[in-house]
């Protein structure tokens, strides 16, 4: 099999088709999506400087070109990128919002990794929020961070991981509004997706980290935020705890909800080479589904309850925890600290 | 046509790329501009179309001085083609990229459509209006690329190492083709047997200065000169 | 001709009447069919069969092949998976039990009706969608979408990954290639490091890839710079729709429309 073939394969695993969302949940996000990229083509357009043009055509096809860059893992998959997060962390949040758009349109144009109707929800899942949340939550953390060379690592794994893991609940969401049993989606979504988000962050880190200490002064100019000043501008603490909580506690709800699975298929290509997954890994499933809902409701809604119930708990703890950090790390720069890295 | 008056360049990490050079190209006359990488032969063609500015000294394009006034007619007057031409064609189809010129210049569909069909003639690549680059070869793309200048009409061609990296066939169909078009000509370029063939009047660039200036047969048939300026006998 | 362009593009070359017909009528029909394949209710056999009739009879005359069409569509199957289980979850009158050691898994007929459905609707969605750029160029697609009203920085932004996704797919390649001629294993020795030691070296090229691709882009400003690009995109207009092409797009548009009340209320 060629290596084109087998990321797009891995890629499918969050490309929804035409056929499983329901119209209506289908047009809802066709709505979001194009206030998002209209807003997203104003900001640009209010900053315009002609050279973004050429530059974010370029970087969807990088993107794109990226995400067959792949590496093996375990038992026959792959990690590889989705590239959000990175893209919003090199080129800023409008432009990397942008940029991932048109790389999860073309995928659906070119080669039907996901469907036309389901474009607009897969856009919103792997696009938009992926690159809005390495934005919001990559920007707090790496002034959280203060700049220090771990900071940057943590900061770019974290919002990776967090940004797979954003899209897949998402895209569970979605599918569960459309009628799909939650039970099964959110635990085998997530679940998978635990393990694709590490490959994520990992590679994420490693692309930041390389560019930051190879061309300092473009981590600077694309991504302004990345500049010395910028990191070293006190932290607003409302927006940072609100947008980092908001983000973290997404994903971490995800990841509560992800355990409760006990079938642990290792990514949704596997299932499909292998059918006699489902009659293994339904019955636990089934065993465990009264443990998740919330008693005397049914259905969906029960499940999303008590997502939203452990994600409050989460918020609370990634609140206090950025209440202790905050007092700490700040003053260093990210150029001292690319300073330093070009030595290794 | 084309006048450089003690053209001198600085790059912002405070090299020098070009030192007091002085230059003159009458219509119609073709140029070979050759020396050792880094003499400043790139940064010599990004000057005549004012994409570099000088810091010092004068650029006039067919008896205008560039400035920000006459950019726009600077363009259109000196057709400027890069070695690579995937970075020359931008755009995901031939016609689309030829037409690109015209359509900036504000020229009308029916004229932009006129030159974009006249200028892939002239290169003889009529018929591939709706290809897409990536299915055509170096060669091709190398035609391509001149094209979408020569559908500006411009008066002067100023091409970068357009013979690099062909094969025999298609080197030899570039150079037919630069003998044939009436433009003047400023092409920089390591194929000492293309200057031979092309280029009546050869430029030596060595070290951001002009070392020689004069009949190309003056300076092929001078060994001593050649090796001087590190260039191969043709 | 390198790897990738044959691998990337889904475009067959065919003289046929559906190869012919304007981009932005395909691109409307195709969504008018996905949009039906949506709104049809579970269980809806003869709709979906006229449907089926109507793509393939579509693809028959394109020449693309049937075949050909019919078998890409598998590539959304494993999504499919998801939806087994509507089988055994939704309430219904009971066609199966399975007992799985300790639990019972039971089929109800609703569920398997439901499941069916998606699966069906979902392959000729795919289909629709397969017959559009086995038979369209991605430059009409483009076209297409300029003369719907996408905005022109989106357009212009597409064309541009598209051009590139061929040069910068071949420039990840052969770093891919380079990886592989030096990965070698000693005997007795196993290869290939960690896998976050992995990640890091894929992590790297993406970075290199990622500088390569800014340089590039600065280049192809430089390029258009110098044919008079100073910040507006200038394109050329798109022709009006033929009479004859509007009245494809009405009769389609009803045709699907048509299909979709009938399941309803017959």
């Amino acid at each position: 099999m060629n290596l084109i073939d087998l990321a797009h394969r891995m890629a499918l695993a969050m490309h929804i088709p035409d056929g499983f969302l329901s119209v209506p949940v289908a047009l809802a996000w066709w709505v979001l999506t194009i206030i998002m990229i209209g807003i997203a083509v104003r900001q640009i357009g209010d900053s315009l400087n002609e050279r973004q043009i050429p530059l974010m055509g370029v970087m969807a096809a990088f993107i794109f070109a990226a995400q067959m860059l792949n590496f093996p893992v375990l038992g026959g998959t792959s990690g590889h990128l989705l590239g959000g997060a990175l893209a919003a962390l090199l080129l800023g949040p409008w432009a990397g919002i942008l940029v991932m758009s048109c790389v999860v349109a073309l995928q659906a144009l070119l080669f039907q990794d996901g469907g036309l109707l389901a474009l607009g929800a897969n856009i919103f899942n792997m696009g938009i929020s992926t690159a809005a949340l390495g934005y919001f939550v990559g920007m707090p953390l790496l002034r959280l961070f203060g700049g220090k060379r771990w900071g940057l690592v943590a900061a770019g794994f974290v919002t990776a991981w967090l940004s797979v893991m954003v899209a897949a609940s998402l895209t569970s969401i979605e599918l569960v509004i459309s009628g799909l049993s939650a039970a099964v989606v959110f635990p085998a979504m997530l679940f998978v997706h635990m393990f694709i988000g590490i490959g994520e962050g990992l590679i994420t880190v490693a692309a930041l980290a390389f560019v930051v200490s190879t061309r300092p002064d473009l981590a600077v100019t694309l991504a302004g935020y990345l500049s010395p000043e910028a990191l070293r501008r006190p932290v607003d603490r409302g927006s940072m705890i609100g947008v980092t909580g908001v983000g973290l506690l997404l994903a971490a709800g995800a990841a509560l909800l992800s355990p409760l699975a006990s079938a642990s298929p290792d990514g949704l290509e596997r299932v499909a080479e292998d059918k006699g997954f489902l009659d293994r890994a339904l019955g636990p499933v089934f065993n465990l589904l009264p443990d998740y809902t919330i008693p005397g409701m049914d259905g969906p809604i029960s499940t999303i309850l008590a997502g939203i119930i452990g994600l409050l708990i989460v918020f609370a703890l990634v609140y206090g925890v950025s209440l202790l950090l905050r007092g700490r790390g700040e003053g260093r720069t990210m150029g001292q600290q690319s300073g330093s890295r070009s030595g290794d | 046509m084309l006048e450089l008056t003690d053209l001198c360049y600085t790059y912002p990490d405070g090299t020098e790329a070009l030192r007091h050079i002085d230059l003159r190209i009458a219509e119609g006359e073709k140029v070979a501009l050759v020396g050792p990488n880094g003499a400043g032969k790139s940064t010599l063609l990004l000057h005549l179309n004012g994409v570099l500015r000088c810091r010092s000294g004068a650029i006039t394009v067919a008896g205008h001085p560039i400035a920000d006034e006459t950019i726009r007619q600077v363009r259109a007057q000196v057709g400027m083609v890069f070695q690579d031409p995937d970075d020359q064609l931008f755009s995901p189809t031939v016609f689309d990229d030829v037409a690109f010129g015209p359509l900036h210049m504000g020229l009308d569909e029916q004229d932009v459509r006129g030159r974009v069909l006249r200028a892939l003639d002239q290169v003889g690549m009529s018929g591939f209006e709706r290809r897409m680059p990536h299915h055509m070869s170096l060669g091709q793309r190398k035609r391509v690329a001149i094209a979408t200048v020569l559908s500006m009409s411009p008066g002067v061609l100023a091409l970068d190492e357009p013979s690099a990296g062909l094969d025999p066939r298609a080197r030899r169909g570039l150079i037919d083709l630069l003998r044939s078009l009436p433009q003047a000509m400023v092409v920089s370029t390591h194929d000492m047997r293309m200057v031979a063939e092309v280029f009546p009047r050869t430029v030596v660039l060595a070290q951001g200065q002009v070392a020689f200036d004069g009949p190309s047969e003056a300076i092929l048939g001078d060994g001593e000169l050649l090796e001087r300026y590190g260039l191969e006998r043709p | 001709m390198t790897l990738s362009t044959s691998t990337l593009d889904r475009y067959i070359d065919g003289q046929s009447p559906i190869h012919g017909l304007d981009a932005r009528v395909k691109l409307l029909l195709a969504l008018a069919y996905i949009l039906a394949m949506a709104l049809l209710p579970p269980g809806a056999w003869t709709g979906i069969a006229v449907s089926a009739a109507l793509l393939w009879w579509v693809v028959l005359r394109s020449e693309v092949g049937l075949r050909t069409i019919i078998t890409r569509a598998f590539v959304a199957l494993p999504f499919a998976l998801v939806a087994v289980t509507l089988v055994f979850t939704r309430p219904g009158a009971p066609i199966l039990r399975i007992p799985l050691g300790p639990w019972v898994l039971t089929a109800t007929d609703v569920g398997l009706t439901a499941f069916v459905s998606i699966v069906l609707k979902s392959w000729l969605s795919v289909q629709a969608a397969l017959l559009l750029t086995a038979t369209t160029h991605f430059t009409d697609v483009l076209y297409a979408l300029r003369a719907l009203h996408l905005p022109n920085v989106l357009v212009a932004i597409l064309s541009f990954a598209y051009r590139y996704l061929f040069v910068m797919i071949d420039e990840g390649q052969r770093m891919l290639r380079a990886r592989e001629c030096r990965s070698a294993e000693l005997p007795g020795r196993r290869g290939g490091g960690s896998i976050r030691w992995r990640a890091g070296v894929v992590g790297q090229m993406v970075g290199t890839l990622f500088l390569r691709s800014y340089e590039r882009s600065e280049r192809i400003y430089v390029a258009m710079l110098s044919r008079g690009f100073s910040g507006e995109l200038r394109t050329i207009s798109p022709r009006a729709l033929s009479s004859v092409e509007q009245g494809l797009l009405l009769v389609g548009g009803a045709t699907m429309a048509g299909i979709v009340l009938v399941s309803y209320f017959v």
